[in-house]
């Protein structure tokens, strides 16, 4: 019976996953929902080099610490900087209206985008920025050009140049991105790098859900009881029918 | 004064006969339960009836939760969802049920609908029957679109933007008409109000009303059945269809064993995949309504595509606007369309059967298109299947007339 659920459930998640890659030639993050350390790290890596400007103000503290096995200490001493209570949500330290003026527009609040933006994206999104002395951040992003964040993470990753092959047809000429070229050497091989945005974009995913473990754990409780239920129902059935020719 | 005297002390018939002697309920539940006869030979095709009955309780129950947490304003709508997803208890178990039994609603529904085709369940005497299912239908499409307002994501707010322009493509009215359903020059926190109170008052009582009369309807008649027959032709000597058997409990017995089916469906949504690959919560309303920055590509929910792939398959948009309404209210008049004398598929000819294949396929691909972004093979795909659906059903008087039929059996098979 376990297997028939088991099979079941991954049918279903098979459905769920189908969609939810979004663009064509992303590279997938094949993060670890389960991994509780790489939550953990992600926690960290979130709160040490996002929080500042982006918001995530539908997480609780308290949540993330019941989810990711962290005690009240824990939460205080190495997650919130700048929160009083353990049920106070995720704020950016910088001010909206501020990063607003400053940057074209305010960072988006963090809570969903794994969710809007799928997990992959973000994950690329993260590996993306090149240098272009034409932005006033000093970089673009292939994945999504014209970007108003700069490149957080460079002293992890270190610069790098995107190679652009031009195409002509006719008059118009596009520039295809081809790769990138590393220019400054990170403090993160680029192994150890991608090791850690996976693990910021699994804890972006889990709190764009965080009910999303439970959910499965639970639901596999209730298939089994329909299962059984179904069972009962069809001896009934057949016990009432039974004269019926 | 003799005759109460003669009573007193004399045992009354209890509480049933107290209860009876003020309401009709033992008499109620003869006539449509326990002596209410329907066709023996029901296949599976005749459980959706039912199932639509429980996803409107699902919807109704799991409404009223999220009622007493969800706020109607433009500024606190988003939030007040994910606080619902978040904080409260449960809440989002019972806002998955919400979503992913709106989706279910028109699944089953059109399942419903397409076993009346396959059996001819709208014939006479069931044209009523039919007709109110088709307003029920009606409201339906109002209600899901509605309550897809509420969550105030970039979807909800620019799918109901597309799609109350609509109306502004009436000459004359058009315009007028628009502001008037929105109460505001665009979609706003007013137009969110309202639609919160068309969706948890206006639409579910006059759902739950046409259910009713609908039951009414059916339960005068009878139900049809897979042969197409009326089981009330032959009756024994008690009075009662030698084919029927009695709702209860026969037919709840074999309900119960469909709804737990359902339910083992319903819950593998709900808790594995509640999102269902984008097509049951779009990833575009994961992000708050913005009405400065349009999505690139604004979809109705599934259930509505077929028509929305007719509206645009048209370059007018009045045309559009016009043949959208037609094809959402043209199977209204299905019993009258049809002319062939025989109500199953299994006793009809090749026409009806090639016709009604080429139509399921058509509703399908149509339902593909729509979520398609309106360009090149797209657009072509949607007119030759726009012009399907509409053959279907204005072609239907000729083919169902010469279709050659086979002989109707006298009793159930």
């Amino acid at each position: 019976m376990l297997r028939t659920v088991t099979a079941i459930a991954a049918l279903f998640i098979a459905a769920e996953g189908i969609a939810a890659g979004g663009g064509a030639d992303l590279e997938p993050a094949d993060i670890e929902p389960g991994n509780i350390a790489s939550l953990q790290r992600g926690a960290r890596n979130y709160m040490n080099y996002c929080s500042g400007c982006h918001s995530a103000q539908y997480v609780r503290f308290n949540t993330i610490g019941k989810d990711l096995e962290l005690s009240e200490e824990e939460l205080i001493d190495n997650l919130m900087f700048n929160a009083e209570k353990t049920f106070d949500t995720i704020r950016a330290a910088m001010p909206a209206g501020d990063a607003a003026r400053w940057f074209g527009q305010a960072p988006p609040d963090m809570s969903l985008m794994a969710r809007a933006k799928g997990a992959d994206y973000i994950f690329n999104f993260l590996k993306s920025f090149y240098l272009d002395p034409d932005s006033p951040t000093g970089v673009d992003n292939t994945v999504l050009a014209g970007t108003s964040m700069p490149h957080v993470l460079w002293e992890l990753q270190g610069y790098q140049a995107a190679v652009f092959e031009e195409h002509h047809d006719g008059d118009v000429t596009t520039l295809v991105f081809q790769h990138f070229e590393p220019v400054t050497e990170g403090s993160l091989d680029s192994e150890d790098y991608d090791e850690f945005v996976r693990d910021t974009v699994n804890f972006l995913a889990y709190i764009a859900e965080p009910i999303r473990s439970d959910r499965r754990k639970i639901g596999t409780w209730v298939i089994m009881y329909l299962i059984v239920f179904f069972v009962i129902a069809v001896m009934l059935k057949k016990q009432i029918w039974k004269d019926v020719k | 004064m003799a005759r109460i005297e003669a009573e007193v002390g004399k045992p009354q018939g209890g509480f049933m006969k107290w209860i009876d002697d003020r309401f009709p309920f033992t008499e109620t539940m003869k006539a449509h339960a326990t002596e209410y006869y329907a066709s023996k030979n029901f296949n599976w095709w005749y459980i959706f009836g039912v199932l639509a009955t429980v996803v409107l309780v699902i919807q109704l129950v799991t409404g009223i939760f999220l009622t007493m947490n969800y706020k109607p304003a433009a500024a606190d709508a988003f939030a007040s969802v994910e606080y619902i997803m978040r904080d409260v208890e449960w809440g989002w178990l019972i806002r998955y049920m919400h979503s992913t039994g709106a989706s279910f609603f028109f699944i089953v529904v059109y399942l419903h609908m397409f076993r009346a085709m396959l059996y001819g369940s709208y014939k006479k005497p069931r044209e009523l029957i039919w007709i109110i299912g088709m307003m029920i239908f009606f409201v339906l499409m109002a209600e899901g679109f509605a309550g897809y307002l509420l969550p105030w994501g970039q979807m909800s707010y620019w799918g109901a933007q597309v799609i109350i322009s609509l109306f502004g493509a009436i000459p004359g009215i058009g315009e007028a008409l628009v502001e008037f359903i929105r109460g505001d020059y665009s979609i706003s926190d007013i137009t969110l109000n309202r639609f919160f109170a068309l969706h948890v008052i206006v639409l579910p009582l006059a759902l739950i009303a046409l259910v009713f009369v609908h039951i009414v309807a059916l339960h005068h008649v009878g139900s049809n059945n897979p042969d197409g027959i009326e089981i009330k032709e032959h009756k024994g000597p008690d009075g009662v269809p030698l084919d029927g058997v009695p709702f209860h409990p026969h037919h709840t017995s074999k309900d119960l064993v469909g709804i737990i089916v359902f339910l083992m469906i319903f819950s593998g949504v709900v808790f594995f995949a509640p999102e269902m690959g984008g097509y049951f919560l779009e990833h575009a309303n994961f992000e708050p309504a913005n009405m400065t920055a349009t999505p690139e590509h604004i979809a109705p929910v599934w259930y509505y595509t077929p028509y929305y792939a007719i509206l645009r398959a048209v370059p007018s948009k009045l045309w559009g606007f016009i043949l959208f309404a037609i094809a959402v209210v043209l199977p209204l008049f299905l019993p009258w369309l049809d002319r062939c004398r025989v109500r199953s598929i299994r006793y009809r000819g090749w026409m009806y059967k090639s016709a009604l294949s080429i139509f399921v396929v058509t509703f399908i691909t149509l339902g593909w298109l729509g979520t398609q972004p309106a360009e090149g093979i797209y657009v072509m795909g949607a007119r030759i299947f726009s012009f399907l659906y509409f053959m279907f059903f204005l072609l239907m008087p000729y083919y169902t007339s010469i279709d050659k039929t086979k002989p109707v059996p006298d009793r159930v098979t």
